[in-house]
């Protein structure tokens, strides 16, 4: 009786939780409401938080004489691995955030196998599908871990060239049966089907280690452009391993607020999949530089340079320009220079917009984040399926930091790499200026027809710096404000 | 260890099928500009994981499942301190024309939703 009442407590806290989760999460679909979507959220995670040390009241007979102990490294868990990560994540800069996303993501990964590994270590787990479950559990979460580590270091550029080995494909194969089939045997010999020559731990640990060198085989060959799959893919094993373990633990909470996860990064992940015209397992599986070759088609015309003060000149005359920032852009740390710009035009009456395309950056939604942290109202930003017929209608399209995003070839060289991707139409702008760093190619290295048409102007030189160069120039015109 | 609540295989399944289907339905509706909050919310969310690595060290009764415990706690918390605090100041800074801060009024929302129609 004296376990009823917290354990009922704790019941409550985790429903509290569970829906407040799902409630702040509703409140995201709007930029009006989300600040207090993750509010709300926050209070659940507070609440399910604080219920959990009721625990204290309801622990196994074995675990008694240690309480005080272990309430104490609770607590101290919880003060240095919440005070270093609010720490970091109040500091990160908006450049780094998907590495910081990917970090936080395979910390919870990592959680979820420990309490898998203290389950089946200490051999709690009852049945051989409660054992099935929390070895599904442990080996989501240890893939999501040692493979959000590699995405991690990846993107923060300690890794900088994607790893790729002969007959990767297989060795990684391989080394999924290999730790598949040390699972199946651990519930065999668990349920004394067999009897191994080593004992349960040892195979415990050997499943650990084949799971975690699987998430970092199958994360290095990987490329940088495609991190934006590959961190929503991570974000759903985590959510689908916390909610496995959830079912081990008894904890609906955690299974609710797990697979709401796992449903939302298997939603993203196919998002950005179509977004850029692969499917999810060439992304994985295949890897684009590796395969990517040049379209046959002769592009005609030649690229026309043009400096950026006539550009900028040219802007403050037209009547609409719509922006297509490319990653290229927060690379060169061009986002203020790029909004006040805006902000001069927009004083001389230019209707200005900005075109984001849903793999610009490298998670989804990041130009978005990076043009907000500029000062951006998020009014003026324009998603692909929003804007891309008022091209035709537009003076000026300004390109910058931009490229495989807006090229025509997309839609129409059956030959390209990148054919039958969604593009920004920017080539139907009356005038397009491309401001581009030299003549390089992008990331899928192919040719972009666009820079060669005969509407369109390249300025060359750091986005950063041509951005000052237009700011000046059209400040130079000492045109009064709304014409 | 739960004397409440019991969940079975079938009923762990309907709780499965019914959280997904919320969560495609609810995420579906977020729209693509706050993408990148929205993957950082649900890793927030997804730091309810701490409340099971807290469950497993208070019931740890060998040093090993101590530290494999103190390791959950610290892990899960980082998951969810972290993931709150990118997603709230991510969020904090979509700001509307004019420069108001984004306030809850309900023409906000409905010209939002009018702009992406």
């Amino acid at each position: 009786m004296r376990a009823l009442l917290p354990s009922l407590a704790i019941g409550i806290a985790g429903l509290m939780a569970a829906f407040l989760f799902l409630f702040g999460l509703l409140r995201m679909s709007s930029p009006v409401t989300a600040p207090s979507g993750i509010r709300v959220a926050g209070v659940g995670m507070a609440v399910a938080v604080l219920a959990s040390f009721l625990y204290a009241f309801d622990v196994s007979a074995a675990a008694r004489p240690h309480l005080w102990v272990n309430i104490g490294l609770a607590a101290v868990a919880l003060g240095v691995g919440g005070g270093v990560a609010w720490w970091s994540g109040r500091t990160v800069a908006m450049t780094a955030m998907p590495q910081m996303v990917a970090l936080y993501n395979g910390m919870g990964g990592g959680a979820a196998a420990a309490i898998a590994a203290v389950e089946l270590l200490g051999d709690k787990a009852q049945g051989a599908a409660a054992l099935a479950v929390t070895l599904a559990g442990a080996l989501i979460g240890a893939v999501s871990l040692s493979g959000s580590v590699i995405a991690w270091a990846k993107l923060d550029g300690v890794i900088q060239q994607p790893l790729r080995l002969k007959g990767q494909q297989v060795l990684n194969g391989l080394v999924m049966l290999a730790t598949l089939a040390l699972g199946v045997y651990i519930v065999g010999v668990a349920h004394a089907a067999f009897t191994a020559p080593v004992g349960l731990p040892v195979l415990i640990y050997a499943f650990f280690g084949g799971a975690l060198v699987f998430g970092v085989l199958m994360t290095l060959p990987i490329g940088g452009a495609d991190m934006p799959v590959v961190i929503s893919i991570y974000n759903a094993f985590t959510g689908l391993a916390v909610a496995l373990e959830g079912y081990v633990l008894q904890n609906p909470a955690l299974m609710i607020a797990g697979m709401v996860v796992g449903a939302a990064g298997l939603l993203l992940t196919l998002l950005m999949a179509r977004a850029m015209n692969r499917s999810v397992g060439n992304v994985v599986f295949t890897h684009f530089g590796a395969t990517a070759k040049q379209g046959k088609s002769a592009i005609k015309g030649e690229l026309k340079p043009m400096a950026p003060g006539d550009a900028g000149i040219a802007m403050r005359y037209a009547r609409s320009v719509i922006i297509v920032p490319g990653y290229g852009l927060a690379v060169a740390q061009g986002q203020q220079k790029l909004y006040e710009l805006v902000q001069l035009l927009q004083a001389g009456g230019v209707n200005v917009r900005f075109a984001v395309h849903p793999v610009a950056g490298r998670m989804p939604g990041q130009m978005d984040v990076l043009l907000a942290e500029a000062g951006v109202p998020y009014d003026l930003i324009f998603q692909l399926e929003d804007i891309n017929d008022a091209f035709a209608d537009t003076d000026v399209a300004l390109v910058i930091g931009a490229n495989d995003v807006v090229n025509p070839a997309a839609r129409t060289d059956k030959s390209s790499p990148i054919f039958g991707m969604p593009i920004l139409n920017a080539d139907r702008a009356k005038q397009v200026f491309v401001v581009k760093r030299g003549e390089g190619k992008g990331y899928a290295g192919i040719v972009n027809a666009l820079f060669y048409g005969d509407n369109c102007h390249m300025v060359y030189g750091d986005a950063q710096a041509v951005l000052i160069k237009m700011i000046e120039a059209v400040k130079s015109l000492g045109l009064p404000a709304a014409a | 260890m739960n004397s409440t609540l019991h969940i079975g295989g079938l009923v762990a399944l309907y709780i499965f099928v019914l959280a997904g289907f919320a969560g495609w339905v609810i995420i579906g509706r977020v729209p693509a500009i706050l993408h990148t909050p929205l993957m950082s919310g649900s890793n927030f969310v997804h730091g309810i994981v701490v409340v099971g690595g807290l469950s497993a060290l208070l019931n740890a009764s060998t040093p090993q499942e101590q530290v494999i415990g103190f390791l959950a706690v610290l892990l899960g918390a980082g998951n969810a301190a972290g993931g709150y605090a990118v997603t709230d100041r991510m969020l904090a800074m979509f700001q509307a024309s004019g420069g108001k801060a984004a306030g809850r009024k309900r023409g906000a929302v409905k010209a939002f939703q009018a702009k992406k129609r």
